[in-house]
């Protein structure tokens, strides 16, 4: 798993590549906290590029999912694969978490006065 | 072995109401209508091979009980939750009332709706018969006396016919009890649970209900893994959805389709049976559960080989 942050004013956006599992989901959710802690108003987790994850990053993502609401600060997952969204549905996650075709619908929702900066990029 | 499962419902009894009765059978006339079902065999074919499971049948409601045949002449019994009454009142068709049974029982924990059926276990009434109830639980003996014992039950457990005895085991430990080797593992719920692995002639059997598992924690999960390797069989508790287990449900003792699926894949299981179904879900919603946790077995399956999925109702018999 590879994890890449790229900040667009208030929000910053963590890409991650590979398989989450058991193995690497701490690193995972310790990728997803820090890029919390950089972001003044919000996080996306960009997960395009993964096409595996494990009950362990599912419950990374909910930490962190958790912790935002505890710092008053957006928290959302954008570009889920098809596998993806079947594991997200199948455990039921889909209804927990809030989730968004791209990277640019889950910015414009959460925090939109970060989408000139996104759209600059 | 041969697996029978006389219970597979969590935490209370779920009888099927007359609406869903009724539900069920408006659906069914309404498929069958101009299919010329005039005799009973046209109708059966009809209900095996143009319905679902759930709208031909029900996953029932009796709560934890699963007989294992391990080939031997006596009884070996997971649980004696309501389940347990079915499987005594099998018992006493099959041998009637003469001819003395010894029964094994190993008790996961003694929450109440896996112990709710020994009040009314026929075989306890019975002079001759043997009753060994074991468990790895401390609080075994207290809780099935207390059960039958006044203001709870009328008959006391002092004046049963049947000679009841009370065995306690160590986890981790392997004992022979009817003709198989049991071991015992400690399980995350409330007030403790155990679960057990059965073997018998290079099979396994695990029986693994109330038990919560912590993705996160992986020490845990490679100990639970490993309890599990190579089964040929596991009985497992996914009472919850994933989220549900991790987040509203989190502490509750449950675990889910998903942790089962990757537990079995972790442990190289050859059958998973999805156990102690949640009381709310209707036969539609549990027979949706299965067909997606089949899907996710196929999608995240680590190498080529298949693990099987089915889901657990009162009545299905699985051959090990």
């Amino acid at each position: 798993m590879n994890c890449k942050e790229t900040k667009f004013g208030p929000v910053s956006v963590l890409k991650v590549s590979g398989r989450i599992d058991l193995s690497n989901a701490d690193d995972f959710k310790d990728a997803m906290t820090k890029t919390q802690t950089d972001a003044t108003s919000g996080t996306v987790v960009d997960m395009a590029d993964i096409d595996y994850i494990s009950s362990a990053g599912l419950r990374s993502l909910m930490i962190v999912f958790k912790s935002s609401k505890t710092v008053n600060k957006q928290f959302a997952i954008a570009a889920l694969q098809p596998l993806l969204i079947e594991i997200f549905t199948i455990s039921r996650f889909h209804l927990v978490f809030p989730l968004f075709d791209t990277v640019r619908a889950a910015i414009e929702n959460q925090v939109p006065d970060a989408l000139p900066e996104f759209d600059a990029h | 072995m041969q697996v029978t499962f006389w219970g597979t419902r969590g935490s209370l009894p779920t009888p099927l109401d007359g609406r869903a009765v009724r539900s069920k059978l408006v659906n069914a006339l309404v498929k069958g209508a101009g299919k010329g079902l005039d005799t009973p065999e046209k109708a059966e074919a009809f209900c095996q091979n143009e319905l679902s499971f759930a709208e031909s049948s029900t996953f029932g409601g009796n709560s934890s009980c699963v007989q294992i045949d391990t080939g031997g002449p006596d009884y070996l019994v997971c649980d004696l939750g309501s389940g347990a009454r079915e499987l005594s009142l099998a018992a006493l068709d099959k041998h009637g009332p003469d001819k003395p049974q010894t029964y094994n029982v190993l008790v996961s924990h003694v929450h109440w709706d896996h112990i709710m059926g020994f009040p009314l276990f026929v075989p306890a009434y019975i002079p001759g018969n043997t009753i060994r109830i074991h468990s790895c639980h401390a609080k075994l003996e207290q809780a099935i006396r207390g059960q039958n014992h006044e203001p709870c039950f009328p008959v006391e457990f002092t004046s049963l016919p049947a000679k009841i005895e009370f065995i306690t085991l160590e986890p981790e430990k392997p004992y022979e009890i009817a003709g198989a080797t049991v071991t015992g593992m400690k399980q995350l719920h409330g007030n403790d649970s155990y679960g057990y692995r059965i073997e018998k002639d290079g099979k396994a059997v695990i029986y693994t209900t109330d038990s919560e598992h912590k993705p996160e924690d992986a020490a845990e999960m490679h100990r639970a893994a490993d309890f599990f390797r190579d089964a040929d069989l596991v009985i497992f508790d996914s009472m919850y959805s994933l989220a549900e287990s991790i987040s509203v449900k989190e502490d509750w003792g449950h675990s889910s389709n998903v942790l089962g699926v990757e537990l079995c894949h972790m442990a190289g299981a050859r059958q998973l049976v999805l156990f102690h179904h949640e009381p709310v879900y209707d036969d539609e919603k549990i027979e949706g559960i299965l067909a997606e946790t089949i899907r996710f077995e196929e999608i995240t399956r680590p190498g080529d080989v298949p693990l099987k999925v089915v889901t657990a109702y009162d009545g299905l018999v699985i051959d090990v």
